[in-house]
């Protein structure tokens, strides 16, 4: 269906890909695999005309095409979902994706959104706005507005990172069918499990070039790892305990009352986050993570009592008051909370550091502390970046990831909070920030694990509950659990699942 | 043929003074056609407007008279626009600054020596911070938009000024002219260079010049400033208080724009009266991007602006160019430098033609 030839594209200094041979055929799952960096998304991003070769050619069912605009793409036949949305928050979902297929009437768009939601069971409402929806219910709007456009051939770049295990499958089944309608899917994952459940082949990038092609199914996860990272992936390591320091973030009666529209309301949440422990939140987005993050991030203020640390009341402590206490957090939103694009990775390293005295004396700054600082991050975790110059836009999303969470743990943290740390990042970078956590809480940290990666969960956190609806479950020890069971849990709420059913 | 407007991965600021430095020539070349199409020698009038006012060592004091009120009120506003927050009422914050100064200078006795300067300058301070709690209170306590607040105030001020030196202000000596009593000769800042009118405020707004570089690059309210401006939740997440850096840049730009109104009624005016500034506030503006929003480049554009006025001046004596042209030359900067941004920002690519 689609063929590429002899692929380059070169950004500045960096050959993004090289020479890269990729073919893709009707009603064919194709899985695209490889490290964050590897080039993945820049293929992905040319073949849909987002992005155009240096050098190669394109042949789309056999004929050689240009394809030179997104809307060039979409005109063949080629939709994508990307990693990173392309919709307005101020707009709804139904005007969005009326942005993207001009020319047709609102309320026939809206059956056909309508029509299109319940067939697949993505629970979306049209007339609410973007900017009251999570990351998850974005995404649904992106696979809409891409289904909307029938393509022939769909490019999906990290879709299951924001879904239920249950929902994962759901759109695995709406994949298949569409698959099974003569469709060609793209898709692009990391998830090694999913690709060999889903995928009929796969082609494997690594720095720029196709290193593998092969039947994920007839390979074992570490295989398929190795042939993406160039070695053995290895397992994280629970270190033991080394230090005997007793500290602690509690939430005791947690409530919030609903801000905005759409806004979840927490309801009287209470956990216990002990030393050494890495507790997981689990939880579709939408049923109260972002509320739970501003409270924990100091900004959203709540009743003094309700927020322990150390068993001492924080609740309407300012965010530096809390960082002396020793709590850090880490942002799910990586460009414009966690790090700001424009600034250099030095400047980016000032951002939670500006009451610790090495970085700041007298209300200055000191760059050549803070750059490095910035250095010791990018050696440490291994952050591939220009030097501490570059700005952080000129990162890839594992590595500003990589750098964020970093540059919190060199501050050696009592509780860390981190809010989905390995959404869009790269096996590598993922299991680096894995093996950071669980350093952290060997070291005495209480670490608040939110995510909505079950696998991640189960890897790395000793006790797990669900958030749903803005209640928080009861925590269980996370090897009594399967991802399955805490699935179940997250579909509590009625809709999709009989939506499905019908 | 089809073509297409795109972002550019990264303009850096090489590319940013590129096109201030773009800007700067294409106004040249406009204003060489306007004069020529006028019907003056264009070179002539080139040489009138941007070299002979500054042929001389009294010129070149005219010119540093002339930046210092653009370079305070520039540099407060660069800030401001820098933390997202548009406060387009430097003129009235002036304005107030440079009356509520005057209220007390004219009540001093007259024998009042060199020791009221700095109370006089504060005072003048306090006036524009006063009048920027306007816009800084309905911004951050209503949502209210300050580019409307900032400007509508604006007027107020100018009314308030007209009234105050028709009405308590009047200097009873002088025929009924709507100007203040002339300023005590013990509190007009002291001159710094023989045969010029360039006085003390001069080395006041460099050394501010000075101060703002370090807080914008080094300072981490200068950070805060920064962070609110390219992403508000970081800043937040940093720890800064969105109202209160809204606050602080707006008390800030109008304390140094009323440090400008003072500083003129106490400097090379000598009185207040009702054309205190020839829009100085509003020109800060131009300043302020000119400048590129880095308080180095604010002090070279306040001096380019400056020439501006004199030019405009000097050719309206020697070659009797209408006076507008002063307008004319900074309002064709602003928008050759809106368009030099823009494609520093962006560019044009061909598209091929779309497949059949």
């Amino acid at each position: 269906m689609l063929a590429l030839k002899g692929i380059s594209k070169t950004f500045g200094e960096l050959r993004a890909n090289r020479a890269v041979d990729f073919e893709i055929a009707a009603g064919e799952i194709h899985a695209l695999l490889g490290e964050n960096g590897a080039g993945k998304s820049t293929l992905a991003k040319i073949a849909c005309g987002t992005l155009q070769a240096d050098a190669g050619s394109i042949a789309w069912r056999g004929e050689p095409v240009e394809i030179a605009s997104p809307t060039a793409a979409r005109a063949l036949g080629i939709g994508a979902v990307f990693q990173h949305f392309s919709l307005f928050r101020a707009l709804t979902v139904l005007e969005n994706i009326a942005l993207g297929l001009p020319g047709m009437q609102l309320e026939e768009l809206r059956a056909k959104i309508q029509a299109t939601v319940e067939r697949y069971g993505l629970a979306l409402d049209p007339a609410r706005p973007l900017h009251t929806l999570s990351v998850g219910e974005w995404q649904r709007v992106e696979i809409v507005r891409c289904l909307l456009g029938d393509p022939k051939l769909l490019l999906l770049d990290e879709p299951t990172s924001v879904l239920t295990p249950q929902e994962a499958e759901r759109l695995f089944v709406v994949l298949r069918r569409l698959a099974g309608e003569g469709r060609a899917i793209l898709y692009i994952s990391h998830r090694l499990a999913e690709i060999r459940q889903l995928c009929a082949r796969a082609t494997v990038m690594r720095a720029g070039e196709v290193v593998a092609r092969c039947d994920p199914a007839a390979e074992t996860p570490a295989s398929l790892g190795e042939m993406m990272i160039g070695r053995r992936p290895a397992a994280p390591q629970r270190p033991a305990r080394q230090a005997a320091a007793e500290h602690s973030l509690e939430l005791r009666g947690l409530s919030l009352p609903k801000r905005g529209l759409y806004g979840q309301e927490l309801k009287d949440i209470k956990l216990k986050v002990p030393a050494g422990k890495i507790v997981g939140i689990a939880g579709v987005a939408g049923n109260g993570q972002a509320e739970l993050g501003a409270v924990l991030a100091g900004e959203v203020q709540v009743a003094d009592a309700s927020l322990l640390l150390d068993g001492q009341p924080a609740g309407q402590l300012s965010q530096s008051a809390r960082r002396k206490l020793g709590l850090r957090f880490v942002p799910e939103e990586r460009h414009g909370h966690g790090a700001v694009s424009e600034l250099p990775l030095w400047e980016n390293a000032c951002l939670t550091a500006l009451d610790e005295q090495d970085v700041v004396a007298r209300g200055m700054l000191r760059k050549a502390r803070a750059q490095e600082l910035a250095a010791q991050v990018i050696a440490r975790f291994d952050v591939r970046a220009e030097g501490v110059q570059a700005p952080a836009a000129s990162l890839s999303g594992g590595n500003l990831q990589k750098f964020i969470v970093g540059r919190e743990l060199l501050r050696a943290p009592r509780q860390l909070v981190v809010m989905q740390p390995t959404w869009g990042v790269d096996v590598g970078a993922a299991m680096m920030i894995h093996q950071a956590l669980l350093d952290m809480a060997a070291q005495g940290a209480a670490v608040l694990l939110v995510s909505q990666d079950l696998d991640e969960l189960l890897l790395v956190a000793d006790e797990i509950s669900v958030l749903e609806g803005g209640v928080l479950g009861v925590p269980a020890p996370a090897s009594e659990l399967t991802a399955a069971a805490l699935g179940l849990q997250m579909g509590a709420a009625p809709g999709p699942e009989d939506a499905l059913a019908a | 043929m089809r073509w297409r407007l795109e972002p550019r991965p990264a303009a850096s600021w090489q590319l940013q003074l590129l096109a201030a430095a773009a800007a700067i020539l294409l106004t040249l070349l406009i204003s060489v056609l306007l004069f020529a199409a006028l019907g003056y020698h264009p070179l002539e009038a080139l040489h009138v407007y941007l070299v002979a006012p500054v042929a001389s060592w009294y010129g070149l004091g005219e010119l540093g008279v002339k930046a210092v009120p653009l370079l305070l009120c520039g540099l407060g506003l660069m800030f401001c626009f820098r933390a997202g927050v548009w406060n387009i009422g430097a003129e009235g914050q002036l304005v107030v600054g440079a009356a509520l100064g005057s209220a007390l200078a004219v009540s001093i006795s007259p024998e009042a020596g060199p020791g009221w300067i700095i109370p006089l300058l504060l005072l003048g301070m306090l006036g524009g911070a006063l009048w920027a709690c306007g816009p800084a209170l309905l911004k951050t306590r209503f949502g209210v938009n300050e580019i409307f607040s900032s400007l509508m105030l604006t007027y107020v001020a100018i009314l308030l000024l007209s009234a105050l030196v028709h009405g308590p202000l009047r200097d009873p000596d002088g025929n009924n002219f709507p100007h203040s009593r002339p300023m005590q000769d013990g509190v007009i800042l002291p001159l710094i260079l023989e045969n010029t009118r360039l006085h003390l405020g001069f080395v006041l707004a460099l050394v501010l010049a000075g101060v703002a570089l370090l807080v914008h690059l080094r300072h981490r309210l200068g950070f805060g400033v920064r962070l609110l401006g390219l992403a508000p939740r970081a800043a937040s997440y940093a720890g800064f208080d969105a109202k209160r850096l809204t606050w602080g840049v707006l008390l800030a730009s109008g304390a140094l724009a009323g440090l400008a109104g003072i500083i003129e009624v106490i400097g090379p005016i000598g009185r207040l009266n009702t054309s205190v500034s020839p829009g100085y506030g509003f020109t800060a503006i131009i300043v302020a991007f000119l400048g590129r929003l880095h308080p180095v480049g604010v002090v070279i554009a306040s001096f380019i602006i400056a020439l501006s006025y004199l030019g405009g001046e000097l050719a309206q004596i020697m070659l009797k160019i209408p006076h507008a042209v002063t307008g004319v030359f900074q309002g064709v900067l602003l928008f050759t430098l809106l368009g030099c941004d823009f494609s520093v920002r962006y560019r044009l690519r061909r598209l091929p033609p779309e497949p059949a």
